[in-house]
């Protein structure tokens, strides 16, 4: 290649159109050499060689910064695995790796029914199901028929069963699919066609643009020169934008056809950490090292590459996208946890009632023990045999013992298992109204709700504390740069902003960003005077805004032939922005291939060499890049970073009065709300560049601390830097955050903002946010060591107890007016709060702060302060957030909330739900959350009433069979009692009940207060329902014995009558307590009670059973009928009342709000007319 | 599933679609269902309603209450127990020893009219203490033997009565038929038999479906220990009907069967003279024998506790109603009246 001047390489590589896409990493580690250290110290003169060499990105970013451990310790042989490139057959000898079929199916024919069966056993409820069912089929304890009693739990694993057999069939078919796709393998020395599932470990393949690969492969070369390819890891993790990833430069050279590729490669075994890759390649008798951007991942697409070749690595199975195929994270519910008390005292209830028959029935085995013999209806003794013998008496001790297990048995639905199963039908109903809700529907991003996690929908209800991530949640996350200041000049006066077009047109093309942004008028002209001091300032500026940074600019055909767009990919969106207005300003990066970047600077194209990138992190806080400059002679450094450690590296002595008015500048700006960056810039000297590369060279081959390594380089090279100026970026809050803030402040929900920004930035979106208001007090803590904290944090203290005086000295009054405390904490006070007797008083200061704004805080920081309220609190708590930085706080949390937007989707895949917008969570929260809450808290109760009242009626019947445990109720009738006479409705209600409209819930968020108290769910209820429920089955049960008393009744008809009257009383229940009826409703509950008819009536007209028209019969007698209805009206009598009474004279707030609902408009015009005479409410 | 409708769903509220119908759009169908925003009626509370829900009540269960008093009260009963006066003086303070002794065991009884019975009058009789549902009891039966001639073998839940000692099959077996009631009862009024028609007393049911046309007591009553009636082996099951009313268990310990009917009507103050045989064996668990005789009423026999459960409801919701007007009048509160909501009354939050 020519490189004789600068304009020429330009126009060259514009004869390679490809060139504009090409691109240095984005935020991995980088590839790098490990030759050529000798001679490339003298690239110093940037010799032509140079032009081709890839960059080298010194970098610490990625899944490196995160597991130091990991990066710092050698592939232990042990824990390695070995590959011999294009070799599978001694790859394979010694272990044998998987194959890449893969089976996501779990079944197979023959292993389907034990392994399906085993796995549904897991569950209590199943094994309870089982136990009882065992039991009843010992002849002794044989209390319903054999099919009643092992019917229920067969249905329910056979619908499970066939459930799983459907997905499990779905999978084999998708996983044939699959295995059968075809690739392109190296054998013999050409490349052939081959299924994917016989592809092997150390097998060449070569993949072409737009295919899929099919397992994990380390890079050997692509159609790049450089090396580089481009995937798309949209099945992997969901991110659309492209990743580079690059092929070593010594395999690179190769052609695997004509001279053989060989080498080794020991790479760590397989895990599911997509992010991080560690391993070694032995090439020519070279060791290279190889990192997460030398490797494509099975499920990734090939994109804007013409083909590359690699070597399979991990296959089948032990790919990593396999290896993460897991599914949503499990939590349980509060409602389930809280409901496991409740559970035990039904236990505990059972066993009473269970210990009162045996004891009984021991007592009248004792006082009848002579009659036995002879007596009709026991006559213990059996003359069939030869000898006369006792007939299925085994003694007065193993009677009882008997009678206790039957007792279980016929009194199992004590225990309500089916409610379980009810439980999980009606959150996958509640789970899909949320997803169809339209209003949490986000059109900019068209991404419906989802719900990840099935079991905690009701948790939504009770939420207390939101913590909630800023960048990307309470914002869009999309950057726009605002202002700058640059040379000590503020340029944010706004006089004249305007949108301005900027373009290039290059061999008849003409380029133009895609993203407009508005310039400041009087920056542009400077921008364009290049002579003067200030030109030359914002000269360099920009440079560093255009070069210092990871973006990739793309070219993007237009309608128009003649015009091209150029569209910056990158993962930041800051760096996108900044990029952006560079180009604005006439400096619009154009190419960046690996080892040079082109910048059309205002019209000129310049090419600058890329010589070093040391990648931002979270420790240094900036990056930097070293540029190589067109002139051929200077090297210069840019660094980019945060002003905390930026300000600590600049050169104060130069400018002393720029710094200050940079500073304040600063200042003005993220008071603004604005992100802040500062810049600044040094000259290399010869000697300095080379002492640096040297050093660079070594720190980026080596094999052990190689993150630790760079960043010491790069801390070396990033000081005493010119301060260039400072760019303020906006990143605009969220469509309706304030008013979500709003509406969850008054529905009692606390929100704590946790987010990376600087304290003024995080102050200032507090501000825009209505998070912070201007009557609050601010209790300000940023500390550096434990005994200020300590002290800060009693000082807070003190002021609150001081406002909680006063507050209280003025009377109490509105809460509005009471100044409300709000707590501004960062992240370094928070390293000597957490895990620290001081998190108690810090503790104390938060909950009585109505705000909390955490800044400066790491993600593992963001996990301690959920953690903080977590472990000291029963209030629920709720994480949201959008980025990786979140996750650990998105899974510490009750509930997980993940926003699916600018920042990937790690959060939205460790999260319960995601969502689109911060705004969806008032709608998720008041409206769902509360629905659900109180529809799944009323269907526990309710399904505990259900079942406790039909075990009390068989107890109560059990009382006068001397204790026998004999059922006047059919077997078939107990069974199909919670199967299907009374099931429906309360999944159906649990389903679609709604006790307030979404109206009223959004417009008085303060209901959401009945969640948080538990007002639908709680001790109290539980015993009231259990008192309900007692008489119920006392008038259910003793209104038909007491009317058939010494009458001719038989068996079986009053047991007719008892079956009815319990699912008709069961169901009117319901029906009073129902609070939307929609035709669903009417035909669950009326249907329920019409099905228990028709299945009595079948059951009775089965001529082999004792009850044998016994219900045609029973039901030709206006007794019966009378009984119904005695029952039901005097069962439900005091229920009614006592309902009555307490909404009228102790109304809920959701019991106003729905009457107002109903008659609303009437009411208020008479109340504001008449304001109320008598308040005599003493509450 | 509903991508393919990218622009249709710009119907729905708020929906001002910008991206135009080239994106396949996911936003969710706009259904009335899926929104939760079907048509629905919610009932409340409201005094006017619960009041008037309670005088209903009150309105029906009081008159059905009368009803159902006078109905019991207009039931004529005779009820005479009898399992002691029938053991002669000296044998009983051995009961048991007597009923199962061969001596002779027929007892006369007279009973007296008191007011007019109307017929059909009823012949009940009534066991006390006699648990006919007891566990081991009701299941020691066959109901496919009783019913089909092929299933004779079919004893499998019948013990302690499924074979007798040399292993032949019992029809019926089981100890409901083997404890058959065998006391019989005639009945004489001025010297003049009176007729107990004793068919058509079981169930059509049972005698057309459940008991067998062509089944026939086989091996009944011939192990060592006699349970109650014996069964003519020459009549099928269907038109045994004493064992018929009998194998449908009584649901509660105490309990009357049908034993026939007197179709003629007894005047007031007649007296009828019972010839009974006392053969059934209730003194071995001290239950009692009673022989009653009954009219019946729209509502079966004597009871008065449905008409008294009646007007206790039908009183009580009246009074209820009544307080709760009173309520109403000393202490209303409007319906959704925000003062009372709980942000309201107590500012500031809990």
């Amino acid at each position: 290649m020519d490189t004789s001047s600068n304009i020429e390489i330009i126009e060259n590589s514009y004869q390679v159109p490809d060139y504009t896409r090409n691109s240095s990493s984005q935020r991995s580690i980088s590839s790098f050499q490990s030759t050529q250290s000798k001679t490339s110290i003298r690239e110093v003169n940037f010799s032509s060689e140079l032009e081709s060499k890839p960059v080298r990105h010194g970098s610490t970013g990625g899944a490196d910064s995160e597991g130091f451990s990991a990066s710092y310790k050698e592939i232990n042989d042990d824990d390695a695995r070995l590959i011999y490139i294009n070799d599978p057959e001694k790859t394979n000898e010694k272990f044998e790796f998987a194959g890449n079929s893969i089976r996501t199916g779990k079944y197979s024919f023959l292993t389907f029914l034990p392994k399906n069966l085993f796995e549904q056993f897991h569950r209590v409820a199943y094994i309870y199901f089982l136990v009882i069912a065992i039991l009843n089929q010992l002849p002794q304890l044989a209390v319903f028929g054999r099919g009643a009693s092992i019917l229920p739990l067969a249905f329910v694993l056979l619908v499970t069963a066939i459930k799983d057999a459907y997905e499990d069939y779905r999978r084999h078919r998708s996983d044939k699919i699959e295995n059968n796709r075809l690739a392109w393998v190296l054998v013999n020395e050409q490349f052939q066609q081959k299924k994917w599932k016989d592809i092997c470990v150390g097998e060449v393949i070569k993949v072409f643009g737009n295919e899929t690969l099919p397992c994990d492969m380390v890079l050997l070369s692509t159609s790049d020169s450089t090396g580089v390819a481009y995937v798309q890891t949209t099945n992997l993790d969901g991110e659309s934008n492209l990743k580079t990833r690059y092929a070593k430069q010594e395999t690179q050279m190769k052609s695997p056809v004509e001279g053989k590729i060989s080498g080794l490669i020991k790479c760590e075994k397989p895990n599911r950490n997509i992010y991080g890759f560690q391993a070694n390649m032995d090439v020519d008798g070279k060791r290279i090292s190889l990192g997460p951007s030398n490797i494509i991942l099975r499920g990734c697409e090939l994109k804007n590459t013409d083909w590359t070749l690699g070597v399979a690595v991990y296959a089948g199975r032990e790919t990593k996208a396999m290896l993460n195929n897991s599914g949503a994270p499990s939590k349980r519910s509060r409602l389930e946890t809280r409901m496991n008390r409740e559970i035990f005292f039904l236990s505990i209830f059972l066993v009473t009632l269970c210990v009162v028959v045996c004891i009984c029935h021991g007592i009248w085995l004792r006082r009848h023990e002579d009659e036995l013999d002879l007596m009709q209806f026991y006559r213990k003794r059996d003359y069939s045999g030869p000898e006369v013998e006792n007939y299925e008496y085994y003694g007065w001790g193993l009677e009882i013992f008997f009678i206790f297990l039957m007792s279980v048995i016929v009194f199992q639905i004590m225990i309500p298992i089916s409610l379980y199963i009810s439980m999980e039908l009606v959150r996958v109903g509640q789970a899909y109204f949320m997803i169809r809700d339209n209003r949490m529907f986000d059109e900019s991003s068209n991404s419906r709700f989802q719900c990840r996690a099935l079991n905690i929908n009701e948790d939504l209800g009770q939420i207390k504390y939101v913590f909630s991530d800023k960048t990307g949640t309470l914002t869009e996350n999309k950057m726009e740069f605002k202002c700058a200041s640059i040379g000590g000049l503020d340029f944010s006066s706004g006089t004249g902003n305007e949108q301005v077009e900027y373009s290039v047109e290059v061999d008849g093309m003409i380029l133009r960003p895609k993203m407009k942004v508005k310039v400041d008028t009087e920056l542009l002209d400077l921008s364009k005077s290049k002579h003067s001091d200030e030109g030359k300032n914002v000269h360099d500026f920009f440079v560093a805004l255009a070069a210092c940074n990871t973006i990739v600019p793309l070219t993007v055909e237009t309608d128009d032939t003649s015009v091209k767009l150029i569209e910056y990919q990158g993962e930041s969106p800051d760096e996108q922005a900044l990029v952006y207005s560079a180009a604005a300003y006439g400096f619009m990066l154009i190419e960046r291939s690996s080892g040079h970047i082109v910048i059309d600077i205002q019209g000129e194209r310049q090419r600058f060499n890329v010589l070093g990138l040391h990648e931002f992190d979270s420790d240094r806080k900036r990056m930097s890049v070293i540029l190589g400059c067109p002139d051929n002679k200077t090297v210069k450094v840019f660094v980019k970073g945060a002003d905390t450690t930026m300000f600590s590296i600049i050169n104060k002595s130069l400018n002393l009065d720029m710094v200050k008015a940079t500073e304040s500048h600063l200042h003005s700006y993220s008071s603004k709300g604005l992100r802040t960056l500062v810049i600044g810039m040094r000259e290399l000297s010869t000697s300095e560049f080379e002492k640096w590369q040297s050093s660079y060279e070594s720190a980026s081959t080596a094999l052990m601390g190689r993150a630790a390594l760079l960043r010491k380089v790069a801390n070396k090279i990033e000081n005493h830097v010119t301060l260039l100026g400072a760019s303020g970026i906006e990143d605009k809050l969220q469509q309706g955050v304030p008013e979500a803030i709003e509406s969850l402040r008054s529905a009692g929900i606390k929100v704590w903002v946790l987010t990376g920004d600087k304290q003024e930035t995080a102050i200032s979106i507090g501000y825009s946010s209505k998070l912070l208001t201007s009557t609050m007090t601010q209790i300000v803590i940023n500390n550096n060591s434990k005994n200020s904290c300590r002290k800060s944090l009693e000082d807070g203290l003190v002021m609150c107890k001081k406002l909680k005086i006063e507050s209280g000295a003025t009377g109490g009054g509105h809460g509005d007016g009471v100044s409300r405390l709000a707590l501004i904490i960062d992240g370094t006070s928070l390293v000597y709060v957490l895990d620290t007797e001081l998190e108690e008083q810090l503790f104390e200061l938060a909950s009585k702060c109505s705000v909390v704004l955490c800044c400066r805080v790491a993600p593992l920081q963001k996990a301690g302060i959920v953690a903080l309220i977590k472990n000291r609190t029963e209030d629920m708590t709720l994480a949201i957030g959008d980025g990786a930085n979140d996750v650990s706080m998105i899974q510490m949390a009750d509930v997980g909330i993940g926003i699916s937007g600018q920042e990937g989707r790690q959060a939205v895949m460790a999260s319960d739900f995601a969502m689109g917008q911060f705004r969806f969570l008032v709608p998720l929260l008041l409206v769902h959350g509360h629905w659900n809450y109180q529809r799944m808290s009323y269907m526990i109760l309710y399904n505990f009433y259900r079942n406790a009242v039909f075990v009390l009626v068989l107890f109560w019947y059990v009382l006068f069979t001397c204790f026998t445990l004999t059922t006047a109720i059919t077997d078939w009738s107990s069974v199909l009692y919670s199967v299907i006479y009374t099931s429906v409705p309360t999944i159906i209600v649990g389903v679609l009940d709604k006790d307030l409209s979404r109206t009223t819930l959004l417009k008085y968020p303060q209901l959401y207060g009945s969640g948080q108290r538990q007002e639908s769910y709680n001790g109290k209820l539980f015993w009231v329902t259990i008192i309900d429920t007692l008489w119920q089955s006392l008038a259910a049960f003793f209104v038909p014995l007491l009317a058939y008393w010494g009458s001719s009744v038989d068996g079986s008809s009053i047991g007719d009558l008892w079956t009815i009257a319990v699912v008709i009383m069961v169901n009117v229940h319901l029906a009073m307590d129902v609070m939307t009826w929609y035709w669903i409703t009417h035909a669950a509950i009326w249907g329920s009670i019409i099905a228990t008819f028709i299945c009595v009536m079948v059951i009775d007209a089965l001529s082999f059973l004792p009850g044998y028209w016994a219900f045609f019969h029973i039901a030709n007698t206006e007794l019966f009928w009378l009984c119904l209805l005695g029952i039901t009206v005097g069962a439900l009598v005091p229920r009614l009342v006592v309902k009555y009474l307490v909404q009228c004279y102790r109304p809920s707030d959701i019991q106003i709000q729905r009457e107002a609902e109903k008659f609303g408009n009437l009411r208020v015009a008479e109340i504001e007319m008449n304001p109320i005479i008598d308040s005599p409410r003493t509450t | 599933m509903n991508s393919s409708t990218p622009s249709s769903s710009a119907g729905g509220p708020g929906s001002a679609d910008p991206t135009g119908p080239r994106r396949s759009s996911k936003r969710p169908k706009y259904s009335r269902f899926t929104q939760q925003e079907l048509p629905a009626c919610k009932p409340i509370l409201t005094p006017k309603w619960v009041i008037s829900t309670f005088l209903l009540i009150s309105f029906i269960f009081i008159p059905i209450g009368l009803a159902s008093l006078f109905a019991s009260r207009d039931v004529v009963e005779i009820v005479h127990g009898y399992e002691t006066d029938c053991i002669p003086e000296g044998s009983r303070n051995d009961k048991v020893g007597f009923i199962q002794s061969s001596l002779d065991k027929t007892c006369n009884r007279t009973l007296r009219v008191p007011k007019e019975m109307k017929q059909p009058i009823y012949v009940y009789y009534e066991l006390d203490n006699f648990y006919q549902n007891h566990r081991r009891y009701v299941r020691s039966r066959s109901d496919h033997q009783l019913r089909s001639p092929t299933s004779e073998h079919n004893i499998g839940d019948c013990g302690p009565e499924g074979a007798t000692s040399n292993r032949t099959h019992i029809v019926p077996c089981g100890l409901i038929a083997w404890s058959l009631f065998n006391d019989t009862y005639g009945f004489t009024r001025n010297n003049q038999q009176l007729n107990i028609n004793k068919r058509d007393i079981s169930w059509k049911s049972d005698r057309d479906r459940k008991f067998g046309r062509n089944v026939y007591p086989k091996n009944f009553q011939n192990g060592m220990l006699i349970g109650g009636g014996r069964l003519n082996s020459s009549i099928p099951l269907s038109e045994q009907e004493d064992l018929i009313v009998w194998m449908r268990t009584a649901a509660l310990p105490n309990f009357r069967k049908l034993y026939g009917k007197i179709e003629v009507d007894l005047q007031a103050g007649e007296i009828i003279n019972v010839t009974l045989q006392n053969n059934y064996n209730t003194y071995s668990f001290k239950g009692k024998k009673k022989l009653v005789l009954s009219t019946t009423s729209w509502l079966g026999g004597k009871n008065s506790f449905l008409g008294i459960a009646y007007l206790t409801v039908g009183g009580m919701s009246f009074f209820l109603a009544m307080v709760f007007v009173v309520i109403y009048l000393i202490k209303p509160r409007q319906l959704g009246d925000p003062s009372y909501l709980s942000w309201n009354r107590n500012p500031g939050g809990r």
